[in-house]
């Protein structure tokens, strides 16, 4: 399948844009390296709101991506397989996050679940649960932007499934979730790792529409970015301190994907 | 059986991986950019180049003015400045006046980062000097005060009465520790011996931000700005503060000096205006006290 890389040498007006453009993303992360505070670092990061933060955006992340697969599966079956009508509009609306600045799904959901809202307002009636301001509205906000990364990975995925495989398996007395289990689910596992790794990535990284529909509170609701961001002025070592945090794992993430998929080339 | 990736498909991935670098890097800019809105007030329109006006018909009283002068603004001057910013354009049409409002020690930390400001207008003492200290800002003018409230849900559901109640009342808007009206809050709480738990301490990046979580979200409870809460309207009920527990808050404003930039004359004329009098009676209106 693979074919031949062009061994030509590039022309060198591409070479030298090509240049300027690693430069430009290169230098913002040089800077901060520089201006880091090394031999405080893990003083820095060993703070109590340092390390309610890392707590936090661990669980928070983590549970997005799970929620996201655990919902974000059936539903890129339906958009990939299912004769929906009116697919390419729901399509939209679930991928609608991916394109939305953050800030906006987080008035969105305020929208929806503050206390104000009728659904909200019964939620806290009937079962007594409030989820401004809390962990799990930290949680679904970072789902809220996560999902639809996961969604189009396995969706693409699933359309790319050899139908045929799963008709035989069929035709040898498979069940439908049998067939799922044993045959789709194993071809599209590694876009499953992959969506689910860009999904964490996502949520890990987010901060509009959390700090819009938790808000701010140590230990709570305040993930990385949001320490990173309202730390800058109090203590900036801490804020750069959480800042090489998320980029060295967001340079793993890549890294890590980037190794997957070449050792499969 | 896996297929094998085409580089078509690994260029694909990397792009989307790539994508969600930039979407995530736009997601914490777009967040800024709502905190911090730059509101243009222009007379003339946009896009046409601000040129002196050699009309001979201008009298001797009004200097001729002309260009564009950005603003920095305490995030709790938004609507009087807003308003300000409209006059003083109708009064020298050939001047831009473009707004930046966020905390004071925000803009402060930008200011003293180079970022390009004509005038610098703050809701404390400390971080004007901050700029003063450095040498770059003018002699700055203390051009009004203002005070802090208790802020809660309308009609006040939990029945809060002052600072006291804000212990337990649930989840509580205070600004950041470093900004201003979160230093002045936590004065407050201190004098009347009020501590609040930090884990029903819900922090605001600046003043409206921590007002919005009471008037958009479910905070119970916030201590904002007395002009802010007059602001806000209905969307919130007031309870106030009394004098002996409360803080006064200064707003010094000042022109920015810049290293070998020529004196701006347009960036003066508008820290005239706001403390003349009529900017003065524009922050009357919006509740501002004058200053001591």
């Amino acid at each position: 399948m693979s074919r031949r890389r062009v061994t030509a040498p590039p022309p060198l007006v591409v070479t030298i844009i090509g240049g300027v453009a690693v430069a430009f993303v290169v230098l913002p992360f040089a800077g901060l390296v520089q201006r880091a505070d090394w031999i405080g670092l893990s003083e820095d990061l060993s703070r109590p709101q340092s390390v309610a933060a890392l707590r936090l955006s661990l669980i928070t992340s983590l549970s997005a991506a799970a929620l996201s697969v655990v919902f974000g599966t059936p539903l890129a079956w339906l958009l990939a397989r299912a004769p929906i009508p009116a697919k390419s509009v729901v399509r939209g609306v679930v991928l609608l996050p991916m394109v939305l600045p953050p800030v906006v799904g987080g008035v969105a959901l305020l929208s929806a679940f503050s206390l104000r809202s009728p659904l909200g307002g019964l939620l806290q009636s009937v079962f007594g649960v409030q989820l401004t301001f809390s962990t799990a509205g930290a949680v679904m906000a970072a789902t809220f932007v996560a999902m639809p990364f996961y969604v189009i990975t396995m969706e693409a995925a699933l359309r790319n499934v050899d139908t045929r495989l799963e008709l035989a398996a069929a035709t040898l007395g498979a069940g439908p979730l049998l067939v799922f289990r044993r045959v789709t689910l194993p071809l599209v596992a590694p876009s499953l790792v992959a969506g689910t790794v860009l999904a964490w990535a996502r949520a890990l990284g987010e901060f509009g529409a959390t700090i819009t529909f938790a808000g701010n509170i140590t230990g709570r609701t305040q993930t990385l970015p949001l320490a990173v961001y309202l730390q800058l002025e109090t203590d900036p070592d801490t804020a750069i301190a959480l800042s090489l945090v998320l980029v060295a794992v967001s340079l793993a993430v890549i890294v890590a994907l980037r190794d997957r998929w070449l050792s499969r080339a | 059986m896996t297929r094998p990736m085409t580089p078509t498909r690994l260029f694909v991935t990397m792009a989307t991986v790539a994508t969600l670098m930039v979407v995530t890097a736009c997601a914490a800019d777009g967040d800024s950019a709502a905190a911090d809105p730059t509101i243009e007030t222009s007379a003339a329109p946009s896009g046409e180049p601000a040129v002196e006006s050699s009309a001979p018909e201008s009298s001797a009283t009004e200097p001729e003015l002309s260009g564009t002068i950005t603003v920095a603004a305490a995030a709790s001057l938004t609507e009087a400045f807003t308003v300000i910013g409209e006059d003083f354009s109708a009064k020298y049409p050939d001047v831009e006046v473009v707004f930046t409002f966020d905390s004071s020690s925000s803009l402060a930390e930008q200011v003293l980062a180079g970022a390009p400001v004509d005038v610098f207008a703050s809701a404390d003492e400390a971080n004007m000097t901050k700029l003063t200290d450095a040498g770059a800002a003018a002699t700055p003018t203390v051009f009004a005060t203002n005070s802090l409230v208790v802020i809660t849900q309308p009609g006040n559901p939990g029945g809060i009465t002052g600072l006291a109640d804000l212990a337990t009342a649930g989840i509580v808007s205070l600004c950041g520790v470093e900004v201003p009206c979160g230093r002045f809050a936590a004065q407050a709480l201190e004098t009347a011996g009020v501590v609040i738990p930090e884990t029903s301490v819900t922090r605001g990046q600046n003043v409206k931000a921590t007002l919005t979580a009471v008037a958009e979200g479910d905070a119970v409870a916030g201590i904002v700005y007395l002009t802010d809460a007059q602001a806000a309207g209905a969307t919130v009920a007031t309870v106030d503060i009394p004098l002996a527990q409360n803080v006064v808050a200064t707003y010094p404003i000042a022109s920015v000096i810049t290293p070998d930039a020529e004196p701006n004359e347009a960036a003066d004329a508008f820290v005239d205006y706001v403390t003349g009098e009529e900017g003065q009676k524009v922050l009357a209106g919006a509740g501002f006290a004058p200053p001591n």
